[in-house]
């Protein structure tokens, strides 16, 4: 018999998350169990494996009425990646009219990920 | 501005934004939201973070993106609304309740609504009542007071960070103020459960090395102008400090997210009757609250974990609206009244008239503690008709049910409708 390592993760896909048990075999495979969807199976596998996770933040605007807007990665990067991530958006400052998902910085980090606006600012 | 109108919502949040755009959709005309704020969208505006809208729109949104969704909805509709006007009073005089409101345009108005529609979200427990002795330094704040700081005016609350409370918004401010580049140095939680998603613990605090210490309070607060630091201690089973368990962490912030309240100074001024547990109003099926043609929902009718739930709890309370300013309602004959059992701490609505049920009713409910491996049963008189095995409920994640109309028509003489958890016996 194979050993095997098993282990419990909250996923963090949705609010409900489901405590997810999973297994590794020692020919590398995963079992997943405990998940209610198939966003879990896919998150359990990368979190054991490649973890990643959508960041959310703000960039400077100068001369809109709020000195903020906030910002999203279009899709999770990964996890080492974030800091990273936060610290470009850091050095950046952005001018009014931005729209609601318009591209705020391409490829952050060189994540091939871009940064998108999540607010309108007049 | 239009000083008659049929409905009247008080709040533009995520509530009142909802419950406008069901109203309208639902044929009612003359409709009107008053926001306090400069802009609509409420807490959303604040609440940067994802996760919001995998019920509402099946896609996971940022808060200012769920509510641009409804905020487009109302103007697109062309339902009217007035910013920066506050609320500050609200009567009832037979068929008509009249809403006295202030802003700087109009002054002191009142306007004249067949219905209203309560949707004024709720409030942060402050210091104040959590009883933590101690001067008051600059440096404390409410988490919620911090997000707005840090998210929409882009200004940072302080460098080294205590969190005292697990509430959701607490987990996120730790991560936020760490991305932020502040020292988050503890969440305390007095209870020893988190109240807030298990989702947000992973990916708020363990991913950032944050540590969670479960029941455990803060007991001081040091420092005179700022904070200088806090005192943390063990709580027993009774919530109180344990001697000798003390430790001193020194930090320039203190956020607190230890609860929330509904904001119901309206709601009581009008003769609204509360419900002790919830402080927030009692409400029947339509989540009319005890002044006839006065609905609430949202957070200031209950406090909810998820915005879809809201959204889906305001879209009933503006359809209701919308059937009670077009009069014609079915008449109340066949009255039911909820009640809660082992665990259970609440439900809503609390009172159901089984004549103005559509075809089936939702039952939002809190439990009391952490339960696992129980049963979810609901009793009509004394007859179990739902029985459902629950793995794990938890107090800080709201649970709801569905009763069917065609259930209840089978029980002619139901009386009460008892929502409870029990373990196999």
């Amino acid at each position: 018999m194979a050993s095997m390592d098993k282990k419990e993760l909250i996923c963090i896909c949705c609010p409900i998350g489901c405590v997810i048990t999973v297994t590794s075999h020692e020919d590398g495979t995963l079992d997943v169990k405990g998940n209610s969807c198939k966003r879990g199976e896919e998150y359990a596998n990368k979190e054991l494996t490649a973890p990643t996770r959508i960041v959310t933040t703000t960039v400077r605007v100068r001369g809109a009425s709020r000195p903020v807007v906030p910002v999203k990665t279009k899709c999770d990067i990964p996890k080492d990646k974030v800091m990273e991530c936060i610290k470009a958006l850091k050095e950046i400052e952005v001018t009014p009219p931005i729209r609601l998902g318009e591209t705020i910085v391409a490829n952050v980090a060189d994540t091939g990920v871009d940064i998108v606006a999540t607010k309108a600012v007049e | 501005m239009d000083k008659r109108v049929d409905i009247l919502i008080v709040g533009g949040g995520p509530a009142g934004l909802a419950a406008a755009v069901a109203a309208k959709k639902s044929g009612a005309d003359r409709i009107l939201i008053l926001e306090r704020d400069e802009e609509l969208g409420g807490i959303l505006n604040q609440c940067i973070h994802n996760g919001f809208g995998l019920h509402t729109f099946k896609e996971e949104l940022t808060g200012p993106e769920y509510a641009s969704r409804y905020i487009w909805q109302v103007e697109e509709l062309g339902i009217p609304y007035l910013l920066q006007t506050i609320v500050i009073d609200i009567s009832a005089s037979e068929a008509v309740k009249l809403v006295t409101a202030i802003n700087k345009e109009n002054g002191i108005f009142t306007i004249e609504a067949k219905a209203v529609v309560l949707a004024m979200g709720c409030r942060e427990r402050s210091r104040g009542a959590l009883n933590i002795p101690g001067y008051r330094p600059a440096g404390i704040y409410s988490a919620g007071t911090a997000q707005r700081y840090v998210n929409m005016e882009g200004r940072m609350p302080g460098k080294e960070v205590v969190v005292l409370g697990s509430g959701d918004i607490g987990l996120i401010m730790a991560r936020r103020m760490t991305l932020e580049g502040a020292k988050v140095k503890m969440v305390a939680e007095l209870m020893p459960y988190s109240g807030g998603l298990k989702r947000n613990i992973v990916q708020c605090l363990e991913d950032y090395g944050i540590p969670l210490k479960l029941s455990h309070t803060v007991i001081d607060i040091d420092g005179r102008e700022r904070v200088k630091g806090v005192t943390v201690a063990e709580a027993d089973e009774n919530r109180k400090p344990i001697p000798g368990t003390e430790e001193y962490i020194s930090c320039d912030t203190l956020l607190l997210s230890c609860g929330l309240i509904p904001e119901n100074e309206l709601s009581v001024g009008l003769g609204v009757s509360l419900n002790p547990v919830t402080a927030g109003p009692v409400v029947n099926e339509s989540l009319e609250t005890s002044v006839e043609g006065v609905f609430a929902c949202g957070n200031v009718l209950h406090v909810h974990d998820l915005v879809d739930y809201v959204s889906e709890e305001a879209c009933s309370a503006g359809e209701h609206a919308a059937a009670y300013a077009r009069g014609g309602r079915p008449a109340e004959e066949h009255k039911v009244t909820l009640k809660c059992a082992g665990g259970v701490r609440y439900t809503v609505p609390s009172l159901i008239c089984v004549e103005r049920i559509d075809k089936e009713q939702v039952v939002r409910f809190r439990v009391g503690s952490v339960y696992k491996d129980v049963f979810l049963t609901v009793y009509y008189n004394n007859t179990v008709v739902i029985k459902q095995k629950k793995r794990v409920l938890l107090p800080g994640e709201m649970e709801q049910i569905k009763l069917k109309k065609v259930e209840m028509e089978k029980f002619p003489d139901l009386k009460t409708i008892t929502v409870a958890i029990e373990r196999e016996g």
